[in-house]
């Protein structure tokens, strides 16, 4: 007997359908009956039952591309801080092959890589590597974080949002399936994306929302033109207060 | 100060009368079985992972949850499964007399029966090798502080993702002038026969924190019992709006 409708918020410990079904991610069996052991929608397929968190941390997986900050250079490895409660690690060897050089002349700290998870071992230290196309060092531009659930809310179908956002904006943006973007284009172009992208986190539950982001950077991009003109009156000013 | 005092004595001992007089009412015209108003919000904070305000009574407690995350401290560290630490600290201007800043042996042991209470809930299993913190902030404290802050922190842990069991409910029932009644208030157990704080997941009936202090027979301890859990139920239901709210209906 199922307790509740497809995509509806339960909460952790409310029990989802009692007797024959499957429990999926994000729940769990006690003795007949299947509960959610998060806060999430659910997702009734079949008999299976799971609930899509709202709010997750990321959970390292092999094949995954991440976004990852250097947070340390150690003698062969660098660290790197990978938004997840296991921090990476790049192995120079994975940089220079057999060859030896000073890791602190390719990447410093605080350097923001886009990177491949090679392997995850039983004691969760995370292999990085840059091999792959586009993988490597980002420079300049933004980093903005978010839920790594929403990530795929972000891409949309078939990449159908993030290229909406890419050909309005005429920015560059990467998302790693961490949950960190980066973006690089005009400034006010990159605030504009950031802005579009926390409103995606927070509405990433809710239905149509490819239209409702579409409106708001028409609206946002409409704004925009207005404003480079005010900024421009700004820089003008404070030119005159210099002289 | 003192002034506080004897005013408050004297407006508990004239309704103190009342009660002598049959009409089984509280110094605060509660009924016994009826609690404090209840209020919860989750995700106040916005650089926590997960957060909850809660109030209950003239109680203001914040609750604030980190993690899962990496755990440096390697002695603590444990192999197959996340670690949960919570700290209870109360604010200086909490209560009445300012209270001395930093942890007493009070806070201490709010502090272990906390994480003890929310532990069983949690699927630390999932997160091995790293921790979860919790950070329970008393901002006003009028009686049942540590009830407030497991409830409070269970609210937040479902707001960090944190996959559980259960969401905790923490109430507390006990005995003042000779009637069994629930979710004391200050006065109450300060003045009263008896407190008996309880956590619970309410889903399953697990009791996770049973304390008592002070005496009840075994029949009263029985009622106070079926009060507390009574208590934990209400404050359930509200701990599942409060989440739900969150994101809209």
């Amino acid at each position: 007997m199922l307790l509740i409708e497809d995509k509806q918020i339960v909460v952790p410990g409310e029990i989802l359908a009692e007797g024959d079904f499957h429990s999926g991610r994000g729940t769990f069996k006690d003795a007949d009956k299947v509960c959610s052991s998060l806060v999430g929608l659910v997702a009734v397929r079949d008999k299976k039952i799971s609930v899509i968190p709202l709010q997750s941390k990321y959970i390292p997986k092999r094949g995954d591309v991440v976004i990852g900050k250097i947070s340390d250079i150690r003698f062969s490895m660098w660290n790197l801080d990978i938004n997840s409660p296991y921090s990476g690690i790049l192995p120079a060897a994975e940089v220079f092959g057999k060859e030896k050089r000073e890791l602190n002349r390719a990447f410093d700290v605080g350097d923001v890589l886009f990177l491949r998870v090679v392997d995850v071992d039983e004691v969760k230290k995370v292999k990085l590597g840059l091999k792959g196309r586009g993988l490597g060092k980002f420079r300049g531009g933004i980093l903005i974080h978010i839920t790594p659930t929403k990530v795929p809310r972000l891409i949309g179908k078939k990449g159908s949002m993030i290229n909406m956002i890419k050909d309005q904006t005429k920015c560059e943006v990467v998302v790693g399936q961490n949950g960190v973007v980066w973006v690089k284009g005009k400034p006010e172009m990159e605030r504009i994306v950031q802005k579009v992208i926390k409103t995606i986190e927070e509405e990433a539950h809710t239905s149509g929302l490819t239209d409702r982001i579409k409106n708001m950077l028409f609206e946002l991009l409409g704004e925009k033109t207005e404003k480079t003109e005010k900024t421009n009156k700004e820089e003008d000013f404070e030119e005159e207060l210099i002289q | 100060m003192i002034i506080i005092l004897t005013s408050k004595l004297i407006g508990n001992s004239n309704k103190g009368s009342l009660i002598t007089s049959g009409t089984k009412k509280r110094p605060d015209d509660r009924a016994f079985d009826e609690m404090r108003p209840l209020k919860i919000e989750a995700g106040v904070l916005e650089r926590a992972d997960g957060s909850a305000y809660l109030e209950i009574g003239d109680n203001k407690v914040l609750a604030a949850v980190y993690g899962p995350r990496e755990l440096h401290v390697r002695r603590l560290l444990k192999p197959n499964m996340a670690i949960l630490r919570c700290r209870y600290n109360m604010a200086p201007f909490s209560v009445e007399d300012r209270k001395r800043p930093g942890p007493d042996r009070r806070s201490v042991e709010i502090s272990k029966i906390t994480t003890e209470a929310l532990n069983p809930s949690v699927f630390l299993e999932k997160f091995p090798r790293s921790t979860i913190d919790i950070f329970i902030e008393v901002l006003q404290a009028e009686g049942g502080t540590r009830c407030a802050g497991i409830s409070a922190a269970s609210v937040a842990l479902a707001d960090a993702g944190i996959p559980m069991r259960d969401m905790v409910a923490a109430c507390a029932a006990g005995k003042s002038d000779g009637q069994v009644i629930m979710d004391l208030s200050e006065w109450e157990d300060k003045e009263g026969e008896a407190d008996l704080p309880i956590a619970m997941m309410p889903r399953t009936g697990d009791i996770t924190l049973l304390q008592m202090d002070g005496h009840l027979t075994s029949d009263e301890f029985q009622q106070a019992l079926d009060l507390a859990i009574k208590g934990c139920q209400i404050i359930s239901e509200e701990q599942k709006n409060a989440i739900k709210n969150r994101y809209g209906d």
